[in-house]
């Protein structure tokens, strides 16, 4: 900051001493001030977070039971339960994860290990980051037309995981890459050396130890699908359903759209069982994300 | 045992390999650079289904309603006798959202990053920074209950005429969702300035706080203002909470105190209702739903930008 001309003109002296101690003393309070004015901003976060779960927990805790587990939805709020949603749920994990396992770690080891310098490589990549912005409910547009209505998949589970997949498949390709970049040099060349062809190398040493990295990303990316709701309501999940789905091809419902369902509804019970639902959800988000920073912590620094 | 190579050197061991031209690993050599070519390319397959999808049922409403309507008037009333078609009207819904989720989002999430990359010591941050990536991973419809049953009671008891569907719970609680966004990408680009640039300040007698904004942020700032463009383009995107809290009463008003419906919020509403295909009304979805992706990309595409641009190497 420049010094104001002002300052200077009222002092006869360049060295007050008085003014210039004066002013350091207002300089380290307001230091010292913003120091818990950003921690205030960091601590509203975490408040709320605190909050939010306080808020679910007092309101759904209580009805969370085995037979909230094992029971259909019902009109009557102390009969209702989640069997078909949470199956459905699962049905969708399923599929979602050897699809982007597939497809976004073959993309990832393309990018990184295969791809040449050139424009249609670097296309790739700016449209692949541009896709992770796309939001979910274009995703679910793109899943209405082309998986429900021109693929005539219907509202099945299918597409609703095809959706999802298409929509987890950035996230997945961009974290593989990192678990690919972050295996060393001298590993690739000295499989090579030893006479492996690249293929070999790529499948029997750099995949291998990618691996956990690339675990990690997928379990994260697939629980960022699973909590997802406005993708599925566009592929038509049904939102009441007497029956779990039997194959890849039936009617499906799943957590959130539960969820929704429940929240929507006026009366206070269901209210309830809507914060029961995101407690059995969010359980199952945490267990997964335990389990990806599980990974992370054993095999970091193993090479 | 049959070892057809036995009494060869290695040299010629490896000549007899390169020579049988079909054997696994040739094969796999020469097919799996192009399968996982093709893996890649499912993701500019993806954009072209968007671009293809959202162009082609936007041409068909196109067909319906004249563009001069959809981009001219301020009316919306899709489901009515006499339909109107007016997109103004919920793009102002989608306006107040970001609006108040900006203002909620970048004092907290800029105040997060500062005081994580310039105050926090180490083992903070390594507690910190986790919870913050807990915030960032609960799902919307979350959020959209939590605004629904906990925000907008609180402000109703504060605010005396505020619906109980508004933009400004929703609008709160889409901020609140986005300062992990915004707080990860700043600390990131703030954390990536050299020690020895804040040293060299520090060393001049500059305070913390003032290193933090006049040496850190403005070296930063590329990194900073990439991280607000994408929260606002995910404040635009986002569904569920707006669905949920927002209410379905589209009007072209600034009022957050009113009931709202955003683009996203009209989609959701269209299409869990069932729209008969081949009706304007489902015909609409795609348009708001082109005029969303148009928003979000050219957001997206500013943010890259301004990282490629403005990056301040070291």
């Amino acid at each position: 900051m420049a010094l104001p001309n002002s300052e200077f003109k009222n002092t006869k002296n360049l060295m007050d001493r008085a003014s210039v101690s004066q002013r350091i003393k207002r300089r380290l309070q307001l230091n010292e001030i913003f120091k818990y004015v950003f921690l205030a901003g960091l601590v509203f976060a975490l408040l709320v977070l605190s909050t939010l779960i306080y808020d679910v927990v007092s309101k759904g805790g209580g009805w969370v039971n085995l037979d909230f587990i094992r029971n259909f939805p019902s009109r009557r709020p102390e009969q209702a339960g989640l069997y078909p949603a949470l199956i459905g749920s699962l049905w969708l994990m399923m599929l979602i994860v050897p699809m982007v396992f597939i497809v976004g770690v073959g993309a990832a080891i393309y990018l990184e290990e295969y791809a040449p310098k050139n424009r249609i490589t670097s296309f790739i990549e700016v449209n692949i980051s541009n896709l992770a912005g796309v939001p979910s409910i274009v995703f679910g547009l793109l899943g209405l037309t082309i998986f429900v209505r021109i693929m005539e998949l219907g509202n099945s589970i299918m597409a609703g995981a095809l959706t999802l997949g298409l929509m987890s498949l950035p996230i997945v390709i961009v974290a593989s890459q990192e678990a690919l970049r972050s295996v060393k040099m001298e590993l690739r060349h000295a499989s090579l050396a030893l006479g492996a062809s690249k293929w070999q190398t790529t499948f029997n040493v750099v995949l291998p130890s990618a691996i956990p990295g690339i675990i990690t990303g997928i379990i994260l990316a697939v629980s960022r699908a699973i909590g997802e709701t406005a993708p599925l309501i566009m592929v038509g999940a049904a939102t009441f359903i007497s029956t779990t789905p039997s194959n890849v091809f039936s009617d499906f419902t799943a957590l959130p759209i539960q969820i929704y369902n429940w929240t929507s509804r006026p009366q206070a019970e269901f209210q309830n069982l809507a914060a029961a639902g995101i407690i059995v959800l969010m359980t199952m988000l945490i267990i997964m994300n335990s389990a990806a920073i599980y990974i992370r912590n054993k095999y970091t620094n193993r090479h | 045992m049959n070892q057809p190579n036995k009494g060869l050197s290695i040299r010629e061991m490896i000549e007899a390999n390169k020579k049988k031209k079909y054997s696994t690993t040739n094969v796999f050599d020469k097919v799996m650079p192009f399968l996982l070519f093709l893996s890649a390319f499912v993701s500019v397959v993806t954009t072209v289904g968007i671009a293809f999808t959202l162009g082609f049922e936007l041409f068909k409403f196109f067909e319906r309603v004249p563009v001069a309507e959809f981009l001219g008037s301020t009316e919306w009333y899709p489901l009515s006798a006499d339909q109107r078609f007016g997109v103004w009207a919920l793009v102002m819904g989608t306006l107040q959202i970001t609006v108040i989720a900006m203002i909620v989002a970048v004092p907290l999430g800029l105040a997060s990053a500062i005081y994580l990359s310039e105050y926090a010591s180490e083992r903070a941050r390594t507690i910190l920074k986790p919870i913050l990536e807990v915030l960032a991973g609960v799902p919307t419809i979350v959020f959209g209950f939590f605004a629904l049953s906990f925000v907008t009671p609180i402000l109703q008891a504060l605010i005396p005429g505020l619906q109980i569907y508004n933009a400004l719970s929703p609008g709160i609680v889409v901020g609140i969702m986005i300062i992990p966004m915004i707080a990860s990408i700043s600390e990131d680009s703030m954390s990536a300035v050299p020690k020895k640039i804040r040293d060299g300040a520090l060393g001049l007698g500059a305070t913390r706080l003032e290193v933090a904004i006049k040496v850190v942020m403005p070296a930063a700032l590329s990194g900073i203002i990439a991280s607000i463009v994408l929260g606002m383009s995910r404040a635009i995107g986002e569904t569920m909470i707006v669905t949920i809290a927002g209410g379905s009463q589209p009007n072209f008003e600034f009022n957050p105190l009113n009931a709202i419906q955003t683009m996203t919020a009209y989609i959701v509403q269209i299409a869990k209702g069932d729209a008969g295909y081949g009706t304007i009304e489902y015909y609409s979805i795609y348009a708001v739903g082109a005029l969303l992706f148009i928003f979000t990309l050219v957001m997206n595409l500013f943010a890259n930008w301004v990282t490629r641009r403005f990056r301040e190497e070291y």
